[in-house]
């Protein structure tokens, strides 16, 4: 095999692509504190996002010691544990996942791997991370502030999340509904800029289907949360307005601890609807862009070109589509006409094709690759396990007759934890194994990175494994105590205990994650410019941690797709996009002959 | 090159492909800044429609009362018709390098959407006094809501509008100003449409009502 390239001919004359003006910081805080370097943007939300993150850890190290071990923390009452359900959710949900894959990952690596020298609007780049970080603020003070946070659940359904009865009925829900409108208004800057620069700023040669799939993934997503935020940010207003000047969008004609209320003529289903059209989506807001980084996770470190690109775009596309078509499915139980049920069944279930062509793409990637067990690998092999788990459990709850017995069970919680906790945050991991050496320079321990893989992978299984055995014996979620509930066996409870002590030990683990990043950043061995001989552009800048303008004096020039692993003839296993076909260096015959005496 | 024949390209077969030209990447002529305005108008479209299927979603109970019409909305629409057209004209001028001409159009358009917003203002005082007005009546707190919305829209545009006008004022870059000028008009012209498309369903009597009967939901 001597072939490499297929046009021989290629050439790229030496002209650019029009030069964008950099700002150019000068102070220390220009550079750090109000930077408009889209790779600083990238860290400022990082830290933000598992800073609050870290917050809503605990909240569900205390939810559990709750459920494990009942009436033993008396610091723990019904309004707490209410508190701590509803915030862990929110900010697991919105303030980590969203804004880490799009904020975090997408502005640290849109403009690296298109090959832009930054986001197209930086200034207004900048303005959407503070605003985002005072989104996150009102959503601390909400801890602060008389009545606490809200504790309507996550969903914050009316009427219940704004009668008192709710805790956080008064300061709580307000704030966190003005924290929601800015975290939108925030995200929907940085989502613009992210479409923007994904459509408009690429470099020469890359076109839309030589992206890595990495971009694709972070692209739609935004797509998706720019088309779905807005029903959020309307239904917020709403019970804004229904809660402080009296307007009845939610509220029906209600009876309330005794007293009729002034409301009257709401519609509590419409909530539901408008809230459900943003949360259906919100999943595939978070799963994309891991599907997204997955798939250029194990292609690098299986030495393999992805398999079926064009079918994992496709699945991409038709998967963002569709995601708008399923919301129903989170409501069988709200009284719906069954033949609506019927048809969100249906569209649940036709999801199920794209996204198992993902899966099925992921493992013949891996087929025959020459698979590193780095700890980047590891953690995408445990997200298509954990994955795969999540999502049979989905073809259960997406059909009405069993998803509605199991309703408002553990199962739920089991289920959504696989698919939406466990899956992307595996992710997460692998990707900051990945490209930590990029962003400091210097690789991520691994002997601590592989205990901290096991740790994790093994301890959320021990948590959520048993939590589907009890959805199906009907333990329900939400509740702060069942107590002696005579379907409710003793094996249950120590079921419970055991769950807790698992969620403690995963937490506990995160902390050598967290020591790792500290102690690698100083004492890390030095990583060179690409340490995992990847194709892609981020690997091939000049300096390593970029520096602002990314690619030096000229951009890359792209030749080829992102996926050149392994190709028959070539010396290296891998051929960065930015190498002319007539620069490929062959092997000699000698060497091929040698290692394949038959050819 | 058709999104479609986009995604059709096997990459990995044209590994080399000539890249001579700096658009070779499929990405668009149009600015960045034309871009961004076209992808948030379809953000600000989609807060609208979901606005006006809550909207109908609610008028299909049996309990709904319209609320009483308010002539004055006529007015306005006028006037915002009248700062699309004066947006037009500026835009029209601009491009033929009529300076003077797109000043003129670029004040008249200001000075007529402020006229819109303090009749929309009118227009909720107008609704606050009379009989029928009752907070939890959906209609009118819907009204007030989704104008409320528009209403910020505007003001929002009048704040890029406020921009544009600083920057004709003496010597200034004609291409900038132009985009500025065309960002400004499709923008306008934009919130006229969701405002005719609000104001004849929503507000001139019962015409989403009739569309719903059409469909067979009510």
């Amino acid at each position: 095999m001597e072939y490499v390239a297929h046009d021989e001919t290629a050439f790229a004359p030496p002209a650019e692509v029009a030069e964008v003006e950099l700002y150019h910081p000068k102070t220390f805080i220009g550079k750090y504190i109000w930077s408009q370097d889209a790779k600083v943007i990238a860290i400022q939300y990082a830290i933000t996002a598992i800073g609050i993150g870290l917050v809503a850890l605990v909240l569900s190290w205390l939810m559990r010691l709750q459920l494990g071990f009942p009436n033993t923390f008396h610091f723990i009452d019904p309004s707490n544990y209410l508190q701590f359900v509803t915030l862990h959710g929110m900010i697991m949900v919105i303030y980590l996942l969203t804004a880490l894959f799009l904020g975090g990952f997408g502005n640290y690596l849109i403009p690296l791997m298109v090959g832009a020298r930054d986001m197209v609007f930086p200034y207004v780049n900048m303005v959407s991370y503070w605003v985002y970080l005072f989104a996150v603020l009102l959503l601390i003070a909400s801890f602060f502030v008389p009545g606490g946070p809200t504790g309507a659940g996550w969903t914050l359904y009316p009427p219940q999340a704004i009668l008192r009865g709710t805790p956080g009925a008064t300061w709580g829900i307000i704030l966190m509904l003005v924290s929601l409108a800015f975290f939108i208004i925030g995200f929907t800057m940085g989502g613009l800029n992210y479409v923007v620069t994904v459509l408009q700023a690429r470099t020469r040669g890359m076109t839309m289907m030589r992206l890595p799939l990495t971009i694709w993934g972070i692209f739609m997503a935004t797509v998706l949360a720019l088309l779905a935020f807005p029903a959020l940010f309307v239904s917020a207003i709403m019970m804004i307005l229904d809660l402080t000047l009296g307007t009845s969008f939610f509220m029906p004609a209600i009876v309330s601890m005794g007293q009729q209320r002034d409301y009257a003529g709401g519609n509590p289903l419409l909530f539901q609807h408008l809230f459900w059209f943003f949360g259906h989506p919100e999943v595939y807001i978070v799963a994309l862009p891991a599907f997204g980084i997955v798939s250029d996770l194990l292609s690098v470190h299986a030495r393999k070109n992805i398999f079926g690109y064009r079918m994992m775009v496709w699945a991409i596309l038709a998967i963002g589509g569709l995601s708008f078509l399923v919301w129903a499915h989170h409501m069988y139980v709200s009284g719906m006409n069954p033949y609506f049920g019927f048809f969100f069944a249906t569209t649940t279930l036709i999801i199920a094709i794209p996204t198992a062509i993902k899966v099925y793409n992921w493992v013949l990637t891996l087929w025959h690759g020459n698979i590193h067990l780095t700890v980047p690998m590891l953690f995408a092999i445990g997200f298509i396990f954990a994955f795969i788990h999540g999502g049979l459990t989905g073809l259960f709850l997406g059909n009405v007759t069993v998803s509605v017995p199991l309703s408002d069970s553990m199962f739920v919680v089991a289920h959504f934890h696989m698919v939406m906790a466990v899956a992307p945050i595996m992710v997460v991991f692998g990707a900051i194994y990945h490209w930590y050496p990029k962003i400091t320079g210097r690789m991520l321990d691994d002997t601590l990175g592989k205990i901290h893989f096991w740790a994790t992978f093994l301890g959320t299984y021990a948590i959520y494994l048993p939590m589907h055995y009890l959805g199906f014996l009907g333990v329900p979620r939400r509740y702060f105590a069942v107590g002696g509930t005579d379907f409710i066996p003793e094996s249950a409870h120590s079921l419970n205990a055991g769950i807790t002590i698992a969620a403690l030990f995963v937490g506990v683990f995160q902390l050598v994650f967290l020591y790792n990043l500290v102690w690698s950043y100083f004492r890390g061995k030095p990583a060179g410019s690409n340490p995992w001989k990847a194709t892609t552009l981020e690997w091939q800048t000049p300096d390593t941690p970029p520096k602002h303008g990314n690619f030096g004096p000229t951009l890359p020039v792209v030749y080829r797709w992102a996926y050149d692993y392994s190709v028959p003839g070539a010396e290296q296993d891998f051929i960065p996009q930015n190498v002319p076909p007539q620069e490929v260096v062959r092997k000699s015959a000698s060497t091929s002959a040698a290692r394949n005496p038959t050819t | 090159m058709s999104v479609f024949h986009e995604l059709m390209v096997k990459p990995w077969v044209t590994a080399g492909g000539p890249v001579a030209n700096p658009r070779d990447g499929g990405t668009s002529s149009w600015t960045a800044k034309k871009i961004a305005l076209r992808v948030f108008l379809a953000v600000v479209a989609v807060l609208f429609t979901l606005l006006v299927i809550a909207y109908g979603g609610r008028m299909a109970y049996e309990d709904w009362r319209p609320a009483p019409q308010i002539r004055l909305l006529w007015a306005n629409t006028f006037a915002l018709i009248l700062s699309s057209v004066a947006l037009q004209w500026a835009q029209y001028s601009v491009r033929r390098g009529h300076m003077d001409a797109m000043r003129i159009g670029l004040l008249a358009a200001g000075a007529f959407t402020v006229v819109f917003l303090f009749g929309q203002i009118l227009a909720w005082r107008q609704l606050s006094t009379m009989a029928y007005f009752e907070l939890t009546n959906p209609a009118i707190a819907f009204f007030y809501l989704i104008t409320g919305l528009h209403g910020l829209h505007m003001l929002g545009g009048l704040v890029a509008w406020g921009n544009t006008v600083t920057k004709v004022r003496g010597d200034f870059d004609a291409a900038k100003i132009t985009q500025s000028v065309e960002l400004c008009t499709t923008y306008w012209h934009f919130l006229l449409l969701v405002w005719l498309v609000l104001f004849g369903l929503l507000f001139t009597g019962n015409n989403l009502d009739i569309l719903l009967k059409l469909c067979g939901i009510r």
